[in-house]
C-alpha cells in the first residue's frame, strides 16, 4: 500500500538531487536553474501529498501559486541570461563578479 | 491496489533516475530533455495520489512553457559547454557531502514528524461527489480569488520583466514612424507642377 510516507521520500530525495546539481553545476548557470525547478517540483510533490492525505484542498491551491512563481522566476531568470550573455559572451557564474567592489 | 503499486513505483523510479540525469548528463539539450521525463513522471505521481488538475497543469505549464524556453535559451546560446564542466570533478566531494548531509537531515525529520492535531481540521475540506478540477476551481475563484489574482499579478510582472529585458533596438535599422505617416497632409506631400506637352520635368 502506498501511503503518505512514499511520496515525502521520492519528494526528499528530489529536493536532495537539485541541491546536489546546484554544487556539482556552479559554473553553469541553466543547470543550477534546471536544479532550483527540480527543488521547486519535490516542494509540490510534497503539497499534493499532504493535502490529498488530509482530504485539504489547500494544499493543492498553494501548489498552484506555486507553480505560477516557478514559471515567472524561469521567465526572468532565462531572460538575464540572455542579456548577460548579450554583453559578456559567457555564463559562468564565476565570470559575474562586476558589482565586487 | 497492485497496479496502483507498481505505478507508483514506475513513475518515482522514473523521476528520480532523470533527475539524476538532469544534473549529470553532457550535454544541456539532453538535460532540458531529462528534466521533462521527470515533468511527466511527476505528473503520473500526481495523477496517482488523486490530483488530476495539478497533473495536467504540470504538463501544460512546465513541459509546454518552462522547458520549452529552457529549450530555447540552451540552442539559442553560443556556450562552450565543454568549457563549462571543467573542474566537475573538484566540486562532487563539497556537493556529495553537502547532498549527504540534506538528506540526513531529511530523514531525522521522518522518524520523529508526526501531524498536529489542529492541521488534521482541514481549512477548505476536498467536498465528495465533484471532480478535483471542479472542487479546486469552487474553492480557487471565491475563498482564494484574491491569492488567484496575486499570482496573475506575479505572471504579468514577470512577463513585463522579460520583455524589458530583452527587448533591445538596433542602431540603424530603418523603422516605419506610423505618426509622421499619419501627420502628413497633401501639403507636405505632394508637389504640383505644370509640365509643358513635349518637355520633361
Amino acid at each position: 500500500m502506498i501511503g503518505l510516507t512514499h511520496y515525502l521520500t521520492v519528494a526528499a530525495i528530489i529536493f536532495t538531487i537539485g541541491i546536489f546539481g546546484i554544487f556539482l553545476n556552479r559554473k553553469n548557470v541553466i543547470i543550477i536553474m534546471m536544479s532550483i525547478e527540480l527543488m521547486l517540483l519535490a516542494v509540490n510533490i510534497n503539497l499534493v501529498a499532504f493535502s490529498t492525505q488530509l482530504q485539504d484542498l489547500v494544499g493543492q491551491v498553494f501548489a498552484l501559486l506555486v507553480l505560477t512563481v516557478a514559471a515567472g522566476e524561469a521567465a526572468i531568470g532565462l531572460a538575464i541570461l540572455v542579456t548577460y550573455f548579450r554583453n559578456r559572451g559567457t555564463i559562468e557564474v564565476e565570470d559575474i563578479n562586476m558589482m565586487k567592489g | 491496489m497492485l497496479a496502483a503499486t507498481l505505478f507508483f513505483y514506475l513513475f518515482a523510479a522514473l523521476a528520480i533516475a532523470s533527475a539524476v540525469m538532469v544534473i549529470l548528463s553532457r550535454n544541456p539539450v539532453h538535460s532540458v530533455l531529462f528534466l521533462i521525463l521527470c515533468f511527466f513522471n511527476a505528473a503520473g505521481l500526481f495523477i496517482l495520489m488523486g490530483a488530476e488538475f495539478l497533473a495536467m497543469i504540470l504538463v501544460v505549464v512546465y513541459v509546454g512553457a518552462v522547458a520549452v524556453l529552457f529549450l530555447f535559451v540552451v540552442m539559442m546560446l553560443d556556450v562552450d559547454f565543454v568549457k563549462l564542466r571543467e573542474g566537475l570533478a573538484s566540486y562532487l566531494p563539497v556537493g556529495a557531502v553537502i547532498g549527504l548531509i540534506v538528506l540526513a537531515e531529511l530523514a531525522l525529520v521522518f522518524g520523529t514528524w508526526s501531524l498536529a492535531p489542529e492541521s488534521l481540521k482541514p481549512a477548505a475540506p476536498t467536498p465528495s461527489g465533484l471532480t478535483n478540477t471542479q472542487a479546486l476551481g469552487e474553492i480557487l475563484y471565491t475563498k482564494y480569488f484574491y491569492w488567484f489574482q496575486a499570482a496573475g499579478m506575479v505572471l504579468l510582472v514577470a512577463m513585463i520583466g522579460a520583455i524589458v529585458l530583452t527587448l533591445r533596438h538596433k542602431e540603424g535599422v530603418k523603422r516605419q514612424n506610423v505618426a509622421a505617416q499619419v501627420a502628413r497632409t497633401p501639403a507636405t506631400a505632394i508637389e504640383i507642377r505644370k509640365v509643358e506637352p513635349g518637355q520633361g520635368i
